[in-house]
């Protein structure tokens, strides 16, 4: 096929990838390598590249929705940052080590991994554990939220442990290209305890910073194919937001889950095909 | 700020579309594989190489350098953020956005 019917075909293919992704709440990244590696035979270095420039526009644009009201605490996402964005060019250098086969099974973990993730908890409000609170109080990085009740104080507890946390989404960031934004959640809102509002917010727009960081080093080593890149994030970006709209308009519970399914079975896919050694 | 990363968003789009249009017009017949992994052209890694082969109208060139101006949005955000903290007078959050934006800078820099 030409590079009109190939860019076409990805374009159509992206679109479905980041509708998917945001209607799981799993976004478009995990879903865009299985695809251009699997059904469009694309080298998963390549693949990787393009979805992470795919990640960063998906960010930044659903990042500006959330900034105004009132929920994503940025001074907890900017200390956590640090370890993300350290984690992230660990990741992206290490990529270059490791073979493509490897990439492919750990993406197929990570796939599986975040369709059975454990859902949000709902923690007693004001339950803290003196400790840890103190620390974030030392760091300042208290916060409140609006409510119908009010504004609701929080502070995040186990903060170490959730910068490890953090540090590993950021290595995922950076070998996969995928936004992590599951992990990172998981880390603010089981680990250290923060409201979930508070944490997917946060999340969103830390999903970028950490993209942009290993987006560096991939564009130097040429990982990054524009006559790719180009389909890839334009259809991303259409299908997240169609997938946005409908979020908030329908109720999507089946919906959700079937896609669920299926970001599972590309999983096994992608760990099996790396197996193979075809990937 | 939300509404400067999306402008930043758009415009980047918008540049994106521009160079796939021309890419396509251009190269749409031909036949690219990307089956087997063989790095980019210097000129399409580095920022400065970017530059000057979009200023030559080179299609490529021209989405490779909206896929800066996308990597720019979050590194503004991080910017912003430092003057933010810094007029909220918290040096703690000042350092700590310096440190991200330290790394971010690492990462963009062509010692890769």
């Amino acid at each position: 096929m030409n590079n009109l019917v190939f860019s076409s075909a990805v374009l159509g293919g992206s679109i479905v990838a980041g509708f998917v992704g945001s209607l799981t709440g799993l976004g478009g990244g995990v879903v865009i390598v299985p695809l251009l590696t699997i059904a469009f035979g694309v080298n998963i270095r390549y693949a990787i590249g393009a979805s992470l420039v795919s990640v960063i526009a998906t960010s930044s644009g659903a990042a500006s929705a959330y900034v105004r009201d009132g929920f994503s605490n940025v001074r907890i996402g900017m200390m956590l940052e640090i370890a993300t964005a350290a984690g992230a060019l660990g990741g992206a250098a290490l990529a270059a080590h490791v073979p493509t086969s490897k990439l492919a099974m750990l993406l197929g973990v990570v796939l599986i991994g975040s369709v059975f993730a454990p859902s949000h908890k709902e923690q007693a409000a004001g339950a803290q554990a003196s400790g840890s609170k103190s620390l974030a109080a030392r760091l300042g990085l208290e916060g409140v939220y609006p409510s119908p009740q009010g504004e609701i104080a929080y502070a995040p507890r186990r903060i170490p442990f959730g910068f490890g946390m953090m540090g590993v989404a950021g290595v995922l960031s950076g070998l996969l290209g995928i936004g992590s934004g599951a992990v990172k959640v998981l880390a603010m809102d089981l680990a250290m305890a923060l409201p979930f509002k508070v944490s997917t917010t946060t999340s969103n727009f830390m999903i970028g910073v950490t993209a942009a960081a290993s987006a560096g080093i991939y564009l130097h080593r040429g990982y990054i194919d524009p006559a790719l890149a180009m389909p890839v994030t334009l259809g991303v970006i259409a299908g997240s937001f169609t997938g946005a709209m409908l979020l908030k308009n329908a109720d999507v519970h089946r919906l959700r889950t079937f896609f669920r399914a299926v970001v599972f079975v590309l999983g096994i896919e992608m760990i099996w095909n790396g197996w193979k050694g075809a990937l | 700020m939300g509404g400067l990363l999306r402008a930043g968003v758009i415009l980047a789009c918008g540049i994106m579309f521009a160079g796939g249009v021309l890419y396509l017009l251009r190269h749409g017949g031909e036949h690219q594989s990307w089956q087997s992994f063989h790095s980019e052209p210097a000129a399409l890694r580095s920022i400065a190489g970017i530059w000057h082969a979009m200023l030559a109208g080179q299609a490529r060139a021209i989405i490779q350098f909206s896929a800066l101006v996308l990597i720019a949005t979050p590194v503004m955000r991080v910017a912003f953020a430092v003057y933010g903290f810094a007029r909220q007078k918290r040096w703690l959050f000042v350092a700590v956005s310096l440190i991200v934006l330290a790394l971010l800078g690492a990462g963009l820099s062509e010692r890769g």
